[in-house]
């Protein structure tokens, strides 16, 4: 039986090159590939998962077939971001899965060399769970998107994020059904007019940083499609945490909801909009980073002018507030009456990841119990012998 | 006093109370002490759905009938021969399945003119005259449970719920059952309560003991030990067997076992069993709803698990897409459905037949994948390792059809060695670099090319360098496995996945036909629970000097590749389901052959007296 964390395959295979073992050396029973490599700290999320032998590039990221998002689209700019960033994770490409859902976004895995699962419209969650859950050897990346993530696949996401499965969940957030033409989703604005709403949709929409932190994301952060620096930096911070990331990202769809972002992106007006959260930092915006924020009287967060409020009140951005209110009121920001935008890592916090659990329960039995005998099993409880 | 010994060679006994008084476990424990004896045996817990309907009242029902015998038998009986009955309600609620003559152990102290009346009885049933064609035994158990603990220190209502054990240590007595299992159960079960614990222990010694004393049993019966094959034996329920043949099929495959899953009746105990069995290295997922269950099972399968899901009807229709999306990625999964009575909720304790064409067609578009169904609650364990080479052989999703009487039904079951189990590890490989190498030493993998004899595509697992692909629910082109819309691609696509389970049909043993002499011209077809009370019906109408073939369908899809030659050749095909006819659409559809459908749909087994007056119209007319 492979034990815990141990690529699968039947005995024999696993000595020889046909099974999953990588040129690393395969891995110990612990599911830890033998030795360090050298070089920097590993991130947290791939302490399991062996390191790239070779040097990767973006290049190495590409697969052969041709990308068909719309001309314009912010799905381009995401996709290019993820693979220029992930060589520097070292991890070779085979351990590398992204698993999507369905919609414009979900097509991504196509367009990655790495092992990737097309599935069907919000489960993936719920696939990647059973894939990271069994091989805490693999990096796992959802692809998911405002319809597939918070409506036909909200109770995947949530449960995802609770249980804080080692998966990194990349929520491409256009505020639009794309792939079937232009209905409102989720996200979008209540008011809105598309094909299915001609007098304007009547439900207030979901803010996904808020869900995932009223679900207990460990990792709960936002960027946009456009600022590949910044996305980048979060693609970073998400991979460096043990557990479920939530990555929601603003990504322009150019044909049925045009510049939904553009206030957060033009640059006579972003800096006005956006609140840069960085941890360990004083939080500053507005214009000339005017405004500061500090605690409001019934939990939430009040914007006021640096210069006219004491200093002690001032916030200083911490991610790793164990309480999630803090990082809650941050992701109410954008709402009236603030309607400031912040974008970065609103919390991250130490939790073990769930596959962790279940291999750590597994490794626990067994050395409590002994490994398991078939024999000895079919033969437990009360038998009687006819002779 | 000396008790006469009556020889019988076989007894049905009907445990019925209250919900809550325990008559699921007092049948467990009697069924537990007959199989060590080395009895046959088959038994039938019928339970309500609610876990504690309001006391006293007909909906709370709950019996456990168990037939015991000094030969092979196939099923629990259709008649008890003795019906223990806590309360009123348990009576009338039984009552009409008792033949006259039959033994009746009522408690009377439950006989209140309250309790009389939640049933509907204007008077008491035990005094004016209703049960005067039984052997009644009129009794009060609970009181005398509760004066035989009085020196012990428990609460009455601790003393009350002993009652059972009062009954089972009686019927143990009548019935010349061991004790010492039910002793020794009884120790563990109570381990850290030691006061409860010597009082059911005591109870049920007094039980035995009234019936050693009292003149109301002037006879106690034997029931010799059943001529059976040597081995060793033990007592099985369905998803025990199942539970214990997923774990053996991963065991004989190599691969780790992950079950995701969402508790549903009556297919929860395989969750528990699973849940129980880390030291196999099972990973059990108990997930946020039915299709995250399945989810999960594909997702750890495409990392080279031997992903499991378990549900029952409901829970296949939401898991549906998932199992399409299987059947599209072509990677094993398999998805055990419990069936019980539907539509919609229907009724969640009784067992039914009806999910055969959900199994089949539940899904969008041409989606094929082996369906599977065990014939007893014993074979769910040969069945589920079947599931197991079909899913990793093929990379195919495979739907394994069990019910509520098999799930929760038990036999004995000779216990085999585990070198006499299949080496599923000859089945299939996962796919490995080295395969794939080009004339240049480079690799190219094709994702969709598939094996020529299985039609099966390789299983390339995550982890395996050079073999990286993507795959997904669009349509795939042949070989390479890319995004294709293309018409004629689609068409050859649709056609290989449905000639890849069809092969199937050769990969399986052919339907074998009991027919002694060959002189048959009716043939009974089968498929599923139904084999037991099918047989046994068909023992009768052999005995009774009439001709019949039995053949029962393990394989429902593919079907086995001799069975339009073997419906062809009789003159008439009778196909008790229970159901309103599916298997028998589906061979009228597939052969052409005007078979006879049979159907109850009582959420019950069907009985064998009912089937064999069937097949005796049936022959007569033909």
């Amino acid at each position: 039986m492979p034990e815990a964390g141990q690529t699968p395959g039947n005995g024999s295979r696993l000595d020889n090159a046909s099974g999953p073992a990588n040129g690393h050396g395969p891995l110990n029973g612990n599911g830890q590939p033998n030795g360090p490599g050298p070089g920097a700290r590993r991130p947290e999320s791939l302490t399991l998962v062996p390191k790239a032998q070779e040097k990767l590039a973006t290049k190495d990221f590409k697969s052969d077939q041709e990308v068909r998002w719309c001309p314009g689209c912010g799905d381009y700019a995401i996709l290019a971001a993820f693979q220029a960033f992930l060589p520097e994770l070292e991890v070779p490409r085979e351990n590398v899965v992204v698993v999507s859902g369905i919609g414009c976004s979900s097509r991504l895995p196509y367009y990655m060399d790495t092992y990737g699962m097309h599935s069907i419209h919000g489960r993936a969650p719920a696939i990647a769970t059973g894939l990271a859950s069994s091989r805490p050897d693999l990096s796992v990346w959802v692809i998911t998107g405002d319809g597939d993530a918070l409506s036909i696949g909200g109770n995947h996401l949530i449960h995802a994020l609770r249980r804080n499965v080692n998966i990194k969940i990349l929520l491409f957030n256009n505020r639009i059904y794309g792939l079937t033409k232009g209905q409102y989703s989720p996200t979008s604005e209540q008011g809105k007019i598309t094909k299915s709403t001609p007098f304007g949709s009547l439900d207030n929409p979901f803010n996904p940083v808020s869900l995932a932190l009223g679900a207990e994301a460990t990792f709960a952060a936002r960027s946009i499609d456009s600022d590949r620096k910044h996305l980048t930096s979060v693609l970073r911070s998400a991979a460096d945490h043990r557990g479920a990331a939530f990555i929601e990202i603003y990504q322009n769809c150019p044909i049925f909801n045009d510049d939904a972002f553009a206030p957060l992106k033009d640059a006579s007006s972003r800096d006005g909009q956006l609140i840069r959260l960085q941890d360990g930092e004083p939080i500053r915006f507005g214009a000339d980073g005017r405004l500061g924020l500090r605690a409001g009287r019934y939990g939430g967060l009040e914007a006021v002018d640096v210069a006219d409020a004491a200093r002690e009140s001032l916030l200083v951005h911490d991610a790793r507030q164990d309480d999630p209110s803090y990082a809650f009121a941050l992701s109410r920001l954008d709402t009236t009456p603030v309607a400031h935008t912040p974008i970065g890592v609103f919390r991250q916090v130490e939790r073990p990841s769930y596959d962790a659990l279940m291999a750590q329960q597994v490794r626990e039995t067994q050395t409590k119990q002994g490994e398991g005998d078939l024999a000895a099993l079919l033969a437990g409880g009360d038998t009687w012998t006819i002779r | 006093m000396t008790k006469q010994v009556q020889q019988l060679d076989r007894v049905i006994i009907r445990f019925a109370g209250d919900s809550g008084d325990g008559m699921q476990l007092t049948g467990d424990r009697f069924t537990q002490e007959t199989a060590v004896f080395g009895n046959d045996l088959s038994t039938l817990p019928n339970f309500p759905a609610e876990i504690r309907a309001p006391a006293g009242t007909l909906p709370g029902v709950s019996s456990f009938q168990v037939h015991f015998a000094d030969h092979d038998i196939l099923t629990p009986g259709d008649a008890p021969n003795v019906l223990v009955a806590m309360n009123p309600a348990a009576l009338k609620a039984n009552l009409r399945d008792l033949p006259r003559g039959a033994d009746l152990i009522v408690n009377t102290d439950e006989f209140t003119k309250r309790n009389l009346t939640k049933v509907g009885y204007d008077a008491s049933p035990l005094t004016n005259g209703t049960l005067s064609e039984y052997n009644l035994h009129a009794m009060p158990i609970t009181s005398m449970t509760v004066k035989a603990l009085e020196d012990f220190d428990v609460t009455r209502k601790d003393a009350e719920q002993a009652k059972n054990m009062f009954a089972l240590g009686l019927l143990c007595w009548l019935y010349d059952r061991p004790q010492e299992g039910t002793l020794s159960f009884l120790r563990s079960k109570f381990a850290t309560k030691p006061e409860i614990m010597k009082a059911n222990i005591a109870a049920f010694h007094a039980g035995w003991n009234f019936g050693e004393t009292t003149e109301a049993f002037s006879v106690k019966y034997e029931v010799k030990p059943a001529t059976v094959s040597k081995g060793t034996y033990r007592n099985i329920t369905g998803n025990t067997a199942l539970a214990y043949g997923l774990i053996a099929g991963a065991e004989l495959s190599g691969l780790p076992l992950f079950l995701g899953s969402y508790p549903i009746t009556p297919a929860s105990d395989i969750l528990h069993e699973l849940a129980r069995q880390k030291r196999f290295g099972v990973r059990t997922f108990q997930a946020e709803d039915e299709i995250a269950g399945v989810g999960a099972a594909l997702g750890a399968s495409f990392g080279g698990a031997l992903g499991v899901t378990t549900t029952s009807g409901p829970g296949i229709l939401l898991k549906a897409e998932t199992i399409g999306l299987g059947v599209s990625l072509e990677l094993p999964l398999i998805v055990c459905d419990i069936q019980r009575a539907g539509p919609s909720t229907g009724m969640p304790t009784k067992t039914e037949q009806g999910d055969l064409l959900q199994a089949l067609y539940g899904r969008n578009g041409e989606s094929p994948l082996p369906v599977i169904a065990p014939c007893s609650p014993a074979d769910c364990f040969a069945v589920a390792i079947e599931a197991t080479r079909l899913a990793v052989k093929y990379r195919t999703p495979v739907i394994l059809l069990s019910d509520g009487y098999l799930a929760n039904g038990s036999e004995p079951w000779l216990i085999p060695e585990v070198a006499t189990l299949p080496d599923l590890t000859r089945e299939f490989s996962f796919a490995g670099p080295d395969d794939w190498r080009d004339a240049d030493g480079g690799i190219d993998f094709k994702p969709f090319q598939r094996d020529p004899k299985t039609l099966a595509r390789p299983w390339a697992v995550p982890g395996t360098p050079g073999l990286e692909h993507r795959i997904g629910g669009i349509e795939k082109a042949d070989v390479t496995g890319d995004i294709s819309y293309d018409p004629d691609n689609h068409d050859l696509m649709v056609r290989l996945r449905q000639a890849k389970i069809d092969g199937i049909a050769a990969d399986i043993s052919p339907l074998e036909v009991d027919d002694p002499g060959d002189e048959a011209r009716v043939l009974v077809l089968s498929w599923g629970s139904t084999y037991g009370s099918i047989g046994t019906a068909v023992r009768g109408v052999r005995l009774a000097g009439k001709s019949i073939a039995q053949a029962h369908l393990r394989h429902l899809n593919p079907f086995p590749g001799n069975l339009g030659d073997v419906l062809r050749r009789y003159e008439k095909v009778l196909v008790p389901e229970i159901n309103l006819g599916q298997l028998a659409l589906l061979l009228r559809g597939r052969y052409l052959v005007d078979v006879i459908s049979y159907n109850r749909v009582r959420g019950l087994p069907f009985g064998a007296a009912e089937l064999a007056g069937v097949i005796k119209d049936v022959i007569d007319n033909a």
